[in-house]
């Protein structure tokens, strides 16, 4: 049986703070969780929820006050297991006096890739992040976006076991953010492990095998993304076509709303069939029918309570 | 060791992508030509004005870029972040830190190389010659660059627990405190108490003696210098750089970047 990828007890991590830096802010409340080896794990949570301060634990950049974390069976403190180890840091920064190919280059030679070797890397990887054309152009010229994409390059840049990539969807516009996606999925099909930290709850529908929720510096629930957003359904969205007139159809436009030319309705579940029978009977044309996800917020507020998660956030983003 | 090296690469190359340090290195050799004009309208003394005012503006500049370079060293890659990603790759804190150092002494070499060239330039321009005796300046130079490796070392440590001000002002106070370990050791024979003799005594050993590494004015009056010194402050520089490194790598690594 192998070792889990990522595996933490008890992490605990503190802050001292106030003047004289006497009083304690915990920040991180003895987290105790699995990544097993080759799944996509997503770490969900609200901004100041904890997540980056666990990401940052396990590379080693913050210590850990109690409790400890094991990467691929060997303590987070020991640095050899970096050079299995991918990781893209929340909004990251690089030397801006480097070109992209130098900055993927010097990355590269930390891990002991021949200059031929690192040749060829960096190309296939500013090709595999859409910028192959700005290769040679000063960092300090760089979107926001275009750093994460080098920060995502130098991630995969030496093909590692596990990469962790903190918000990685962040500062992307749509279309990186399909290519970002796109990338995971083809690391997750080659059997790489990926954490990656996100508060959009699409995106780990999308990609998870199973997500960690944490709010307030507390874990407050391990699962595949459907059971444990599934269950909590809002109901159904029904976005329908109705052209015929008469009070029937007076009586569903009125208990419909109006979606640009459409209209658009909502029922529960256990009434979806009859609402749909009733819109058939009437000549409706059914545009599509959607169930209502709550978002993550509405998550948050169901699993750990409208107050605290308010004070957990105030908290948190008040570091 | 070969991971160091690609740390003192890259920090060598920020060096000469910086235009600051050019404009420095421009600017003391701005200060060794008006050297010239000074040493031409000091009677009989033109070279040992123009030696003393070149070498000052050497160690001056260099002060000046290992003082400021030496502490943004460390604290600009906690504050942009650029850290993070690195510590990401198998490399330790403390290779970071010894690579970093490194390459900043590669570039102070290469700066003061650059500076004392023009040095012998303006020497050749006055005397029209280059002798042997002026070999005296060549020692002097390396002195220097051996004070600034130093205090590379000392800004790098300070600035591994406190913010860059406090360490700017750490350095340059203990550089200031370390050009006067000669006369805290005279204090001694003064009336004092038997502890305060013992604690500046202490003191004058645990400062770095930068007052050492002074020999402007016997290489400016072509005095020889003797091999025991330049061994004695040779090995001088690199134990005191090994301790305050060593400590810089013990606060360092056990540092929360933010």
């Amino acid at each position: 049986m192998t070792a889990p990828a990522i595996e933490t007890q008890n992490l605990t991590k503190e802050y001292p703070h106030g003047f004289l830096h006497l009083k304690r802010k915990t920040s991180l409340e003895n987290l105790t969780m699995q990544v097993e080896d080759g799944e996509v794990f997503g770490f969900l949570g609200p901004n100041g929820a904890g997540k980056s301060t666990t990401i940052k634990l396990l590379m080693g950049i913050i210590f850990p006050t109690a409790g400890s974390a094991q990467i691929l069976g060997k303590p987070v403190s020991d640095v050899s297991m970096h050079r299995d180890i991918g990781y893209l840091p929340e909004q990251p920064y690089f030397y801006d006096y480097l070109t992209a190919a130098e900055v993927l280059d010097y990355f590269a030679r930390f891990h002991g890739f021949s200059a031929a070797e690192r040749r060829e890397r960096v190309q296939k990887m500013l090709q595999r992040v859409g910028l192959e054309t700005v290769g040679k152009i000063h960092l300090r010229k760089f979107s926001k976006g275009m750093l994460q994409r080098v920060g995502l390059a130098q991630a995969i840049l030496h093909d590692p076991k596990l990469v962790i990539l903190d918000e990685p969807m962040s500062g992307l516009d749509p279309v990186g953010r399909r290519e970002v996606r796109d990338i995971i999925l083809d690391l997750k099909n080659a059997g790489t492990t990926i954490l990656f930290s996100t508060h959009i709850l699409s995106d780990a529908e999308t990609l998870c095998d199973r997500v960690g929720v944490i709010a307030g510096g507390q874990l407050r629930g391990v699962g595949e993304p459907g059971s444990i957003v599934g269950v909590k359904s809002l109901g159904m969205e029904i976005v329908f076509e109705l052209t015929g007139s008469g009070p029937q159809f007076e009586t569903l436009r009125e208990r419909a709303a109006k979606s640009g030319t459409n209209l658009r309705m909502t029922a529960s579940e256990t009434e979806l069939y009859a609402v749909l029978a009733e819109l058939r009977e009437a000549g409706a044309k059914i545009i599509s029918v959607t169930q209502i996800k709550p978002t993550l917020e509405d998550f948050f507020m169901e699993l750990v309570g409208r107050d605290r998660a308010r004070a957990a956030a105030i908290e948190v983003t008040g570091q | 060791m070969s991971r160091i090296l690609i740390v003192a690469r890259n920090t060598f190359r920020e060096a000469v992508r910086d235009r600051v340090l050019y404009n420095l290195v421009f600017f003391a050799l701005l200060m060794i030509a008006s050297a010239v004009i000074v040493g031409q309208i000091s009677m009989d003394i033109e070279t040992v004005v123009m030696v003393s005012l070149g070498l000052s503006a050497i160690s001056l500049i260099g002060l000046l870029i290992a003082v400021f370079t030496g502490v943004g060293l460390v604290s600009k890659e906690i504050d942009k972040r650029t850290l993070h990603a690195l510590l990401a790759k198998p490399l330790h804190r403390w290779e970071f830190l010894v690579g970093k150092f490194t390459g900043l002494v590669l570039t102070l070499t290469v700066n003061t190389a650059a500076m004392a060239a023009g040095l012998f330039l303006a020497m050749w321009f006055v005397k029209h010659s280059i002798g042997r005796g002026d070999a005296m300046v060549l020692v002097a130079v390396y002195f220097i660059l051996l004070k600034l490796t130093l205090v590379v070392a000392l800004a790098m440590m300070f600035s591994c627990f406190t913010s860059p001000l406090l360490a700017i002002l750490f350095t340059a106070g203990l550089y200031l405190a370390g050009l006067f370990v000669a006369q805290l050791r005279t204090l001694q024979n003064t009336q004092m108490s038997p502890h305060t003799q013992k604690f500046l005594s202490i003191l004058s050993y645990l400062l770095p003696n930068f007052a050492n590494y002074d020999l402007m004015g016997a290489a400016a009056h072509g005095r020889a210098i003797s091999r025991i010194l330049i061994l004695h402050n040779t090995l001088y520089t690199a134990l005191y750089c090994a301790i305050v490194l060593s400590v810089a790598a013990v606060i360092f690594s056990r540092k929360d970047l933010k």
